[in-house]
């Protein structure tokens, strides 16, 4: 068998994305068709820029849905021979299997690590971000409402750990020796209990004045949240089903730990602004409580805000994720991890570039994706 | 004025403390100690072998008083062992117990040891910070120019082409980590596959001579990151900043564009990418940090990552407050310049 | 272009048509608009928030953004067409031939030149003048808008300045070149009551001196009649009625422009016996304007086949005496304009009860630092209010009236429980209430004192639909026991406000500010307080809303025997509808009395010049002008002695330093009637009435 030439390279990437292809044509016909029904959402789809950008995030997102079926091996599986092949290489021994991307040092398929490698961005960027927004938000409402001590102290907090360099403070906290002292887990015990204080929180207020409702919502937020609490925080679970990997928690801990404090300064901000408005004293002077005020008055209407900080967030914990990667930090490493492929092809960077350039590139354009929806979010609902 | 800095230098004093104490806590727990005793010592090494490697070194000692030495507002430990051999942190080979300080910490200009490079970390640290300050001053050389270029004229006619076409390249360098454009760039610019080999992709020897071919690569792998964000701020204060009525004001009594822009719009433009720049210089820690890692450059960055792999304690405390020093005073400039130019705070 | 002997109009429109181009297609902002400035003429332009008088300015200026074009008529500058102007001619006349004044003096400023740099700007550019030239100029120009120690505000930044000072500045760069025409874009409504009169004694002053023309844009028709001498009223795009002062007011043709002066309370209105009349409707929006006349679907006169079909164009209205009288309505020579208002209800007078209300050496201070960002551990106090006593009983309107800084918001702050006193006593029936928060206050006393805010674009919360809002207020005052209960309820509020009840299903910002309004007022009465504080309820609203929002705020009162606290900067307003006012200035209440008392002389001397700066839009009333020195005084910093001392204008009368030294005691004139003044009897008791009606109908 012959390599594949360019030509033969883009028609085989192309034919494996299939069910993506498949999968964008349907959200985007079904989105445009519903795009004055569905507020915000909707009105992305008349700003080219958020267009594009929905685009290349639903691509990576569908990617990774699809892993399975578009990769062409294994991201583990080593073949003989294979090694720092050029893009296009056919298998031997396997009638028309070509490496499409070449292989990497370790003689794996770089198409299909590339393609498993959104897999492992995708779980941990959006939940981190979403963690860290449980917490930013959480503290931020009081801090900016409250102001006072309150804020003083969590300001100071919050700007102590800005304060840090980044990459120092990941290489103080994503190592195994700071896991064996159990350091991450304590971590995870205080952070992942601010989502199920802010959904209680966000019950109790809503139904307070019908407290059957209100036990009813309470209960199972309580139950569903102490449940995945017990497995995600402390791997104890006792039906096995939330469990998170030691070194995977650690990583996770970190960068919602790490983004926490930015998203707190900008709740603040807001909330500091929204707290000034009529509807807000209107609130109070009917005697509603401070908590009702600020997750039903004043977040509601931070939410523009919000969501575009959200979609840039999940961009920099993607870039974040891929710095831990290529300083080796990863989460495991053989995982095909965009970062840390990036760090193992540099090495022979100007000699075989190929296994270092497609995750690179990956990366970027999911980012970028991001970075355009939010840029077309914020765009659009400026615009009223 | 006076207090708002004597209060500003007590949080920032606050702020140091604390963060060296973490650091110094998350470096001397137990299991970094042992990562320590085995690297310096013996791979193979007992458990009891490590505890007396430890202990003979003053490491198993409680923290705080450890960390209070390391300050130097406690006395250095000191021990004579059975063969009558006086060690202690502040001695020297040939001191004896009389000869010796008691005091040697950070507040005696004393930064230690560091393990790795067998060699003072204060001496380290000016030699290394002097690297990535070549390296630093021309990123922003390139930066700062180019981003505000960019962003005023981007924002200068919000909608118009120029601002959309310079807003998308704002936005992509933004989304290109330096680790990914260097990875591009020296690709491109230095690989045999490409052949273009304008740059070199080792900015090694840049730290005795710095070239064009040397040093290209590295500043702009990490100007072009930090760029986006300042160009994309000062693009949006500069559109807000023209929808201003006083930018009316000025066209409606005649000023002509060019002048709009110079002598009404820029100034009031540039207060809140001011900020932005000066909180960007910690983020471009992280970019020097990749960039001197992927370019091989030893400068601080570097020594960093060295230091972080080898649990070298001295080495990192000194490296944080050189960090954190570097944080709070870019933040402070960033307030009191803030000030400065917006003439609405300074005077009330 | 040069500034040669022209003698011409100096401003032509002739049909006029402007349209925004966005994403939902053209929409029309102006349509078939004429108009005619003389040299030395000055030319009012009237109408409500909508209408399009700004963007008719704006064409003027050649200044219509992006999205704006000039899309029929022409628009002559001294004889030549803008539309042929090129750019460098076009910056040419723009400040040099034509200037423009604007309604946010702040913002029209550059906050980082200082004032010096900015005026001089001016010459240099039109007249090539050196900077020292310049300067001179300027120095001289600001002289002439009568600002205290020029060199000074030269020299200072505009944050410096208070709101009538930059006024004033932005009145002498538009004069520095001497202008040919003048357009002045709401210029005084940023400002306050006795601000504004000394902005328009000046404008008016300096137009008859330099001879400029003007053209001045306003929604109070009170304004126009003081400074214009033509007007044209505007309506959704298109100019309704145009002539001189005198035709216009005394003896309109258009229907609009009668029913906005119904829906505007004059003297001689009341509340029960002569009421406003509001215009029905609501304002068309630019996309749904009906087929031929606009007013039409409001209009009393409205004829079926009429005006609704076909282009409805000026026409002339002859007359003797008539100074180019034009009217847009097919009807005009047929409606019987002398006939009498269609009756409207009049109500019966209520009866005040028992006191509900009773405050009592009430006292707030606030603790600030002198400055926000180098906090130096200096503390001011400011007294935003100072030993307040007074009652109010049930069913009672109490009047508040007090310009910014008078301390009417803290006041109501802390009767919300939004605050707490420094010192004195607030009494809810027999309950003291003044020092507890609303966190500590039971559910009744929390319902029973509500509040009605100023902006109704901030008083809902733009997140939950209108329904859901009145339900969550039901709940917290426990009304009705079952969901479906407290559902109905809240229809039956919408009903009580005259909103159709779709509107429960409604997000906020589907409703127009009138309507946001409607459903503040049913959430301020859901748990039947006793007291409702309104705080400004319809000064944001255009003036035909006003009427209706007023006339339901009052129709809900009556039936319901609430205490109504009315804060209102407006004395026309109160006076309609306030049965006791109490004037506050700088934390302190100066007068207090019935309305009649408070509008009738003897006066404070405070309440003397409030009355005589409020523009009234009626020919046929006089009014003795006082025009105030300066500025309002920071809370931060007041005078010694009475608050008032550094403006007063009978300070004269008073022997002695009194004034300055001592702040006066609260006398009682005439039962319930309370002055704080040094001002001996005699003098008070020679006080002339502010205004007089010159001749009755």
């Amino acid at each position: 068998m012959e390599q594949l030439g360019a030509g033969g390279i883009i028609a085989g990437i192309l034919t494996q994305f299939v069910p993506v292809w498949i999968g964008m044509v349907v959200i985007f016909a079904i989105s445009i068709a519903t795009k004055r029904k569905t507020g915000l959402y909707g009105r992305l789809f008349d700003s080219p820029v958020g267009m594009i950008g929905f685009g290349l995030v639903i691509f990576w997102v569908l990617t990774a849905i699809f892993a399975d079926l578009i990769a062409l091996y294994d991201p583990l599986e080593q073949i003989s021979g294979m090694k720092n092949k050029k893009p296009g290489w056919p298998v031997e021994g396997q009638e028309g299997m070509y490496y499409l991307l070449g292989g990497d040092a370790l003689a794996r398929d770089v198409f299909s690590r590339m393609v498993y490698g959104s897999l492992t961005v995708l779980k941990i960027a959006p939940t981190a971000t979403l963690f860290a927004f449980m917490v930013g938000v959480t503290l931020g409402l009081p801090a900016g409402y409250f102001t006072g001590r309150l804020d003083d102290g969590l300001s100071f907090l919050a700007n102590l750990v800005l304060a840090f360099p980044v990459i120092l403070l990941f290489y103080l906290l994503v190592t195994p020796e700071i896991r064996s002292t159990g350091i991450p887990v304590y971590l995870a015990a205080v952070l992942f209990l601010f989502p199920i204080v802010f959904l209680v929180v966000l019950m109790q207020t809503k139904f307070s004045t019908q407290p059957g409702k209100m036990w009813f919502w309470l209960s199972i937020v309580l139950v569903l949240g102490l449940w995945a609490y017990s497995g995600l925080a402390f791997n104890r679970d006792p039906f096995g089903v939330f469990s998170m990997d030691p070194n995977l928690l650690n990583i996770f801990v970190s960068v919602v730990f790490v983004n926490s404090p930015t998203v707190f300064r900008i709740v603040r901000g807001l909330t500091m602004d929204i707290k000034t408005r009529d509807y807000v004293a209107a609130a109070q002077t009917r005697g509603e409580g401070p908590w009702y005020i600020m997750l039903w008055e004043i977040l509601p209407n931070a939410r523009g805000p919000l969501i575009v900080d959200f979609c840039l967030r999940i961009g920099y914990t993607t870039i974040l994720l891929g710095t831990l990667g290529f300083f080796g930090l990863g989460v495991s490493p053989e995982s095909p991890d965009w970062g840390m492929t990036i760090n193992e092809g540099r090495k022979l960077l100007s000699i075989h570039p190929h296994p270092a350039l497609p995750p690179a590139l990956a990366l970027m354009s999911l980012v970028l994706g991001l970075n355009l929806l939010a840029d077309g979010l914020r765009e659009q609902s400026l615009k009223d | 004025m006076l207090t708002f800095l004597l209060k500003r230098s007590w949080i920032m004093l606050l702020t140091a403390l604390c963060l060296t104490a973490i650091v110094f806590f998350l470096t001397n727990i137990y299991p970094n100690l042992e990562k320590l005793a085995k690297t310096q010592g013996n791979m193979r090494m007992t458990d009891e072998q490590v505890e007396r490697w430890l202990g003979d070194r003053g490491y198993l000692r409680p923290m705080v008083s450890r960390y209070g030495e390391w300050l130097g507002v406690m006395p250095g430990w000191t021990n004579t062992d059975e063969d009558g051999k006086f060690t202690g942190r502040c001695v020297n080979p040939d001191d004896t117990p009389e000869t010796a300080s008691r005091f040697c910490g950070v507040l005696q200009g004393d930064f230690g040891m560091s393990t790795v490079f067998k060699e003072e970390v204060g001496a380290i640290i000016v030699k290394k910070m002097g690297l990535t300050g070549m390296l630093m001053l021309w990123v922003m050389i390139v930066m700062i120019p180019m981003a505000l270029i960019v962003g005023v004229l981007a924002g200068m006619k919000e909608g118009s082409r120029t601002d959309r076409s310079l807003s998308t390249f704002a936005i992509t360098t933004t989304a290109t980590p330096e680790y990914v454009s260097g990875v591009i760039f020296v690709v491109i610019f230095s690989s045999s596959m490409v052949g273009l080999k304008w740059f070199k992709g080792s900015a090694a020897s840049a730290m005795n001579e710095i070239t064009f071919e040397n040093f290209t690569l590295p500043v702009m792998t990490i100007a072009l990151y930090g760029m986006g964000y300042i160009a994309r701020m000062t693009r949006a204060s500069m559109a807000e900043v023209m929808t201003a009525q006083y930018i009316r004001t000025a066209r409606l009594k005649g000023v002509s564009f060019p002048k709009i822009v110079l002598k009404h719009a820029l100034r009031n433009a540039l207060i809140a990418p001011f900020t932005v720049i000066m909180l960007q210089f910690p983020y471009l820690l992280t970019g020097v940090v990749i960039v001197e890692t992927l370019f091989n450059y030893k400068g601080f960055g570097w020594t960093l990552v060295q230091a972080a792999s080898n649990n070298d304690i001295e080495m990192l405390m000194g490296a944080s407050i050189i960090a954190v020093i570097f944080v709070l005073v870019t933040q402070l400039i960033s307030d009191i310049g803030y000030v400065y130019l917006n003439p609405r705070i300074r005077v009330s | 272009m040069t500034k040669s002997d022209y003698d011409g109009p100096i401003l032509e429109i002739e049909n006029l048509s402007i349209s925004f181009f966005t994403r939902a297609g053209e929409i029309p902002a102006v349509m078939d608009f004429s108009c005619t400035v003389m040299p030395g003429e000055a030319m009012g332009l009237v109408g409500e928030s909508g209408c399009g008088k700004s963007t008719v300015a704006l064409g003027v200026m050649q200044d219509l953004g992006v999205n704006g074009k000039v899309v029929g008529g022409t628009i002559k500058f001294k004889g030549r067409d803008l539309a042929s102007f090129t750019p460098d001619e076009l910056r040419d006349i723009r400040g040099s031939e034509i200037a423009m004044i604007y309604q946010e003096p702040m913002a029209s400023l550059n906050p980082a030149m200082k004032i010096g740099k900015q005026l001089a700007e001016v010459p240099m550019i039109h007249e090539g003048a050196s900077y020292a030239d310049a300067i001179t100029l300027a120095l001289e120009m600001v002289e002439k808008v009568r600002l205290p120690d020029p060199q000074r505000i030269l020299n200072s930044y505009p944050h410096q300045l208070s709101g009538g000072q930059q006024q004033r500045i932005v009145i002498a760069m538009a004069l520095m070149s001497k202008p040919s025409l003048l357009i002045l874009d709401e210029p005084t409504t940023a400002l306050d009551v006795t601000v504004e009169a000394g902005i328009v004694d000046l404008v008016k002053e300096l137009g008859e001196t330099t001879g400029t023309s003007m053209l001045f844009i306003s929604h109070n028709l009170g304004l126009v009649m003081d400074t214009c001498d033509r007007l044209c009223v505007m309506y959704s795009g298109e100019a309704v009625e145009t002539g001189s002062i005198e035709d216009v007011f005394d003896h309109m043709r258009h229907p609009y422009t009668q029913a906005l002066f119904r829906s505007i309370p004059l003297p001689g209105a009341d509340k029960n016996a002569r009421p406003l009349v509001a215009i029905p409707g609501n304002f068309p929006l630019p996309h749904e304007r009906p087929p031929g006349c606009n007013f039409g679907p409001r209009c009393d006169y409205f004829v079926e086949g009429r005006c609704n079909v076909g282009v409805i164009s000026m026409s002339d209205v002859p007359g003797k005496n008539r100074d180019r009288h034009e009217s847009r309505c097919v009807k005009w020579d047929e409606i019987d304009w002398h006939a009498p208002i269609a009756a409207k209800v009049e109500t019966e007078v209520t009866e005040p009860g028992d006191v509900i209300l009773k405050i009592q050496d009430l006292k707030k201070y606030y603790e600030v630092s002198a400055s926000a960002l180098f906090s130096s551990g200096e503390r001011r106090v400011v007294k935003a209010n100072e030993t307040l006593s007074f009652e109010a009983r049930e069913a009672e309107t109490l009047a508040i009236v007090g310009e910014s800084g008078c301390g009417k918001s803290t006041l109501a702050k802390m009767l919300m429980g939004l605050e707490t006193a420094t010192d004195g006593a607030i009494t809810l029936e027999n309950k003291d209430i003044g020092n507890t928060e609303i966190e500590d206050r039971d559910t009744r006393t929390v319902a029973d004192i509500q509040m009605v805010f100023q902006n109704p674009f901030d008083t809902l919360n733009p997140s939950h639909k209108v329904g859901d809002q009145i339900i969550r207020v039901l709940e917290k005052f426990g009304v009705g026991a079952t969901v479906a209960e407290r559902n109905e309820k809240m229809l039956e509020l919408l009903d009580l406000v005259k909103l159709p009840r779709e509107f429960a299903g409604r997000m906020p910002r589907q409703l127009s500010g009138g309507q946001k309004q409607r459903v503040g007022i049913a959430r301020a009465f859901a748990g039947a307080p006793k007291i409702v504080v309104a705080d400004e309820p319809v000064s944001a609203l255009d003036v035909s809303v006003q009427a209706a929002v007023t006339d339901l705020l009052m129709e809900i009162q009556r039936v319901s025997r609430t205490t109504l606290l009315f804060i209102s900067h407006d004395l026309s307003i109160v006076r309609y509808l306030a049965d006791r006012v109490l004037v506050m200035y700088l934390g302190h209440i100066v007068e207090l009395g019935t309305t009649d008392q408070v509008f009738s002389p003897p006066y404070h001397p405070y309440t003397e010049a409030l009355l005589s700066a409020v523009p009234i839009a009626d020919t046929k009333i006089k009014k003795k002008r006082i025009v105030l020195d300066g500025d309002i005084p920071s809370a931060m910093n007041p005078p010694s002695g009475c608050p008032f001392q550094t403006r007063c204008a009978r300070k004269s009368s008073v022997p002695g330093n009194l004034c300055e030294t001592q702040v006066p005691p609260m006398r009682i004139l005439a039962d319930g009637h309370q002055v704080k003044c040094h001002l001996s009897d005699d003098v008070l008791e020679q006080m002339e009435p502010v205004i007089t009606i010159v001749a009755a109908e």
